[in-house]
């Protein structure tokens, strides 16, 4: 068999057109997300130099040209590699060896359920722009972000250190707790699109007016409060409360492992930033020109997918510079207020949400 | 394909990719081993004691109210999903079920469960 022959053999069968995309689809989104943690290593240390009226690091630069700092992150993660490893005596090895592993790869698969574009025909077949499709997208995201709790507590537990105990107990403790307000907050969203799919919620927000954000707005802010507890970022960072607890779960953990945490934690902040702007922002929907008439108005499906994923990543790029914005201007709670927040505040009115939301969409649908 | 296909491929990829970025520092680093520098950390001074020490009750707790009501998320869920087939009859029911778990959330709060202190 000839090379035009396996090639119009694997064309025509919908397996391998399938198959041959996830796996391009795996590369491009794998590959992106390692771009995420150096990216915002570099906004969260530019940033904040700049509300505080200094320069933040800008002299690491390649043959001469210093790119605003944008190479201090790869000069440290290089830095990182060439770190010694570090286990410290009475450590579990086995554990401690395992909680980086848990906590870089859970992240890389819920980047997987994200709807970065609409569908894209590929040789006559439609190829969704998510890595997977599922049926039950919601709930594969949150089924996958909780395995990303064992990462933190296996750290903190393994290592034989009180602080990374202490921390890790508080994180995990934390991120189970916000969790719940989490999931109920995005019940009423399912209930108006009328899925669990998140390409098909996406669709389902064509013009501005039929954003989740408007539809929804306490979800919105549920969401948004529970977003930032649950990726252990300020005003909720207890974990890494510094005076009291050093550098929470991740104290013992230095060279390369101490940097996939920080993958894990920047990555998980990137899908959840996409999520957000999926279930309360259109996601790839521009919000003004429906997808048909973008059609009708660039002539070509490719650029109509284009336009959808910079609408996407535009979104997700907002909510990013929000954690910052939101790290340098808010000060830290208190373990007790958060607890108080998460679960005498943020869960009562999460369920009060649903069932306004039952009871009204029950008024207007039947 | 099996839209579960993916999953499987990715975890293919992921895990090993994630093993070899853990394990990347243990071939590249120097290895200049000393007692101190092995040494938990504890502010400068000698450990006392490990850590494996008894915690708070409280993070267990919060662990088991985490299960009972992120299990009622997830039913809650496949109602949602299911809001326009299932109807007035549906809406009645899950508010049945949130009546009574409202009354175990009443409960635990008035046992002090979700205090800190």
């Amino acid at each position: 068999m000839g090379l035009t022959e396996i090639f119009q053999y694997i064309t025509q069968d919908k397996f391998w057109v399938e198959f041959l995309t996830t796996m391009i689809k795996i590369a491009i989104v794998v590959g992106a997300c390692a771009n995420v943690p150096p990216l915002m290593v570099w906004l969260e240390r530019r940033a904040p130099a700049f509300m505080q009226r200094r320069k933040g690091p800008n002299r690491v630069g390649v043959f001469g040209f210093r790119l605003f700092g944008l190479v201090q992150p790869m000069a440290d993660a290089v830095k990182l590699m060439f770190k010694e490893e570090v286990v410290p005596t009475g450590a579990d090895k086995l554990f401690f060896h395992l909680a980086p592993v848990f906590s870089m790869f859970t992240s890389l698969l819920i980047v997987a359920a994200i709807p970065f574009g609409p569908e894209i025909p590929v040789f006559g077949f439609s190829i969704p722009l998510s890595i997977v499709q599922l049926d039950v997208g919601f709930l594969f995201i949150f089924a996958f972000s909780s395995i990303g709790v064992y990462g933190v507590a296996l750290a903190g537990w393994s290592c034989n250190n009180k602080y990374s105990l202490m921390g890790a107990l508080r994180s995990a403790a934390q991120m189970i707790s916000y969790e719940i307000p989490l999931g109920l907050s995005l019940i009423p969203i399912v209930m108006i699109y009328n899925s669990l799919d998140l390409n098909t919620i996406a669709q389902g927000q064509e013009y501005i007016w039929q954003w989740g954000v408007f539809k929804a707005p306490v979800s919105f802010f549920l969401f948004l409060v529970a977003m930032f507890a649950e990726t252990n970022r300020a005003p909720f960072d207890l974990a890494e409360s510094e005076a009291e607890l050093v550098a929470g779960f991740h104290t013992e953990y230095g060279s390369f492992k101490f940097s996939l945490f920080f993958f894990g934690e920047y990555v998980s902040m990137f899908v959840l930033a996409c999520l957000i702007s999926v279930c309360f922002f259109g996601g790839w929907q521009n919000g003004v020109i429906s997808q048909a008439d973008l059609l009708g108005l660039v002539g070509s499906p490719y650029i109509v997918a284009l336009i959808g994923i910079g609408a996407t990543l535009t979104k997700a790029v907002f909510f990013m510079w929000l954690y910052v914005w939101v790290r340098w201007t808010l000060p830290r709670f208190k373990y007790d207020q958060l607890m108080a927040l998460g679960w005498k505040f943020m869960m009562p009115v999460g369920l009060a949400n649903v069932a306004v939301t039952a009871l009204v969409l029950a008024w207007l649908r039947f | 394909m099996n839209p579960y296909l993916p999953v499987l491929i990715l975890l293919l990829i992921t895990i090993p990719l994630a093993m070899l970025f853990s394990g990347l520092s243990y071939f590249l680093g120097p290895k200049n081993y000393n007692q101190s520098k092995l040494d938990s950390y504890e502010c400068g001074v000698p450990q006392v004691g490990t850590a494996e020490e008894r915690f708070s009750v409280r993070y267990y707790l919060t662990a088991i109210l985490f299960i009972l009501f992120d299990i009622e998320t997830i039913f809650l869920y496949l109602w949602a999903r299911h809001f326009n087939a299932l109807g007035w009859f549906g809406v009645i029911e899950v508010s049945l079920f949130l009546l009574i778990l409202l009354v175990g959330y009443i409960y635990i709060w008035r046992k002090g469960a979700l205090e800190w202190d």
